[in-house]
């Protein structure tokens, strides 16, 4: 699935996407597919305090755990309780349904030191190359 | 400096799994698929419908010749004498201590002409291991027939309707556990029913030349519903089935005894085996630990490894773990000392420094026929 341009990418493959100084985040197409089939998420609840490419989680597949880091830094508001339930969502639907938590931004500054669609683009493909 | 590495083994089937696209990885020293389709898409065709497994890496020997059935029993715990002609048992081969060198499929195609199936880890180590206790004027002949053959399993409810489109006669006849040769698309094929995976199903060996072939042909297109399964679907399935995995839950630090497979050891023929004393005195004395089935309570996935707390004190560790797909939960085998190890009592998994409330629960997590 072609990388949605109305968000930001890390080099560790989580996105956000930012409305009213909310971020949405979760985790790329390319980061599923690699990971295989998510079996259990092990998320932040609401009111947790998260800082910029820090570990904010874990998720898990059937052959192994990976961290998550967070794109930016701020508060926990939201977790997406279907991907608990479901967590082959994030495979399914990595960056709709499968989204992750919701962070309210500490700083709108962060979002510049975090990839363009482009640049994540040119990132994978490296690794695809390898 | 490091030596360079072997490089790895490629099955006869190896090019079949690069067409059609699956993840590789190394195992045992072989370049095997690890997925297909996806390992929880193919653990599920498997338990409804049918998956096909390339298990070329697994070793196979043929032991034949006069005296080769009094050969085999002095190696492995099983009474060969007791497997007829056109069956197979399961077995374990110990060391002198009672430990586990591999567990092992015996078949029996002839009087003294027998297929013993053994793990690709071991596939190497055993057979020199038989080797050199072949007696000087010993008439039993052992060959290696790994290399030039190719293995396959057909696994699921719907394997023997896809047999029967290749060999109907055995798919209609042929009981479990046991085995025969038949002809095939113009070779011999070697057909068991007999499985790693909990489901009715097939394992065929065919020469090397004859795989890819056979591969096809069990595949028989899309619409025929026959997923191509790796090692990632095998591992799961096998976990739900209580299956052990050598090299996790027995090796040679655990007897069979107390790995729950006494069932393959029998005494009372008197034969003298490799490890025979060592069990008897086990036997005698009571297993000081069991293999047994843990389930999380709560979610998480416990893994191969993680410590294992009853009332605050460590009992034990996990020998495999992962997430069941069928059960939706995670589960995991574990030795644990006879009083724990009874159904019902519940336990801590220690899942990197996060407790997971767990319980030991009947085996096997999952039994085809039984819902849920």
């Amino acid at each position: 699935m072609p990388t949605p341009t109305d968000r930001r990418y890390t080099k560790e493959h989580e996105w956000v996407r930012v409305d009213d100084g909310v971020g949405t985040v979760g985790v790329t197409d390319y980061a599923q597919d690699q990971l295989g089939d998510i079996v259990y998420l092990d998320l932040p609840a609401p009111g947790t305090p998260v800082k910029q490419f820090e570990k904010l989680g874990e998720i898990e597949s059937v052959k192994a755990v990976s961290d998550l880091y967070s794109p930016v830094s701020g508060e926990v508001v939201d977790v997406n309780e279907a991907v608990a339930d479901h967590p082959e969502l994030v495979n399914q639907s990595p960056y709709e349904d499968g989204w992750l938590v919701r962070v309210r931004l500490a700083d709108l500054a962060e979002l510049e030191a975090l990839l363009t669609a482009d640049q994540y683009d040119a990132l994978i493909a490296e690794a695809q190359a390898e | 400096m490091t030596a360079a590495a072997s490089p790895l083994r490629h099955t006869p089937l190896y090019g079949e799994h690069l067409a059609l696209g699956a993840r590789m990885v190394p195992f045992a020293g072989w370049e095997m698929p690890l997925q297909f389709a996806g390992i929880v898409e193919e653990h599920h065709a498997v338990r409804r419908r049918a998956g096909l497994f390339d298990v070329s890496h697994m070793g196979r020997l043929t032991v034949e010749g006069p005296d080769a059935a009094a050969f085999l029993r002095s190696l492995v715990t099983y009474d060969v004498a007791r497997i007829a002609v056109g069956e197979g048992h399961y077995a374990v081969i110990c060391r002198d201590d009672g430990g586990i060198l591999d567990d092992v499929y015996v078949f029996r195609l002839g009087e003294e002409r027998f297929l013993v199936v053994v793990n690709a880890a071991n596939a190497q180590r055993i057979g020199e291991w038989a080797r050199a206790r072949l007696r000087q004027g010993s008439r039993a002949v052992l060959m290696d027939r790994q290399t030039e053959t190719a293995m396959l399993a057909l696994q699921g409810p719907e394997a023997a309707a896809h047999l029967g489109a290749l060999a109907p006669a055995v798919a209609q006849s042929l009981a479990a556990r046991h085995c025969t040769e038949v002809e095939l698309e113009g070779t011999i094929a070697f057909i068991s029913r007999t499985g790693y995976t909990g489901e009715d199903g097939f394992e065929l060996v065919v020469p090397a030349a004859d795989g890819p072939g056979l591969w096809r042909s069990a595949l028989g297109g899309v619409e025929r519903g026959v997923q191509p399964c790796g090692l990632g679907a095998r591992d799961t399935l096998r976990l739900e089935a209580a299956l052990a995995l050598y090299g996790n839950d027995i090796d040679e630090s655990t007897n069979p005894l107390e790995a729950g497979l006494g069932w393959t050891v029998t005494f009372d023929d008197g034969a003298d085996f490799v490890g025979r004393q060592a069990l008897l005195r086990v036997r005698e004395a009571g297993v000081s630990r069991q293999l047994a089935c843990v389930r999380a309570l709560e979610r998480g996935v416990m893994r191969a490894g993680c410590p294992l707390l009853h009332d605050g004190r460590p009992v034990g560790r996990l020998t495999s773990g992962g997430f069941s797909p069928t059960l939706g939960a995670s589960i995991g085998l574990a030795y644990l000392p006879p009083a724990l190890a009874a159904v019902g009592t519940e336990l801590e998994v220690d899942v990197r420094g996060k407790p997971l409330r767990a319980q030991v629960v009947q085996r096997p997590f999952y039994k085809r026929g039984k819902a849920g």
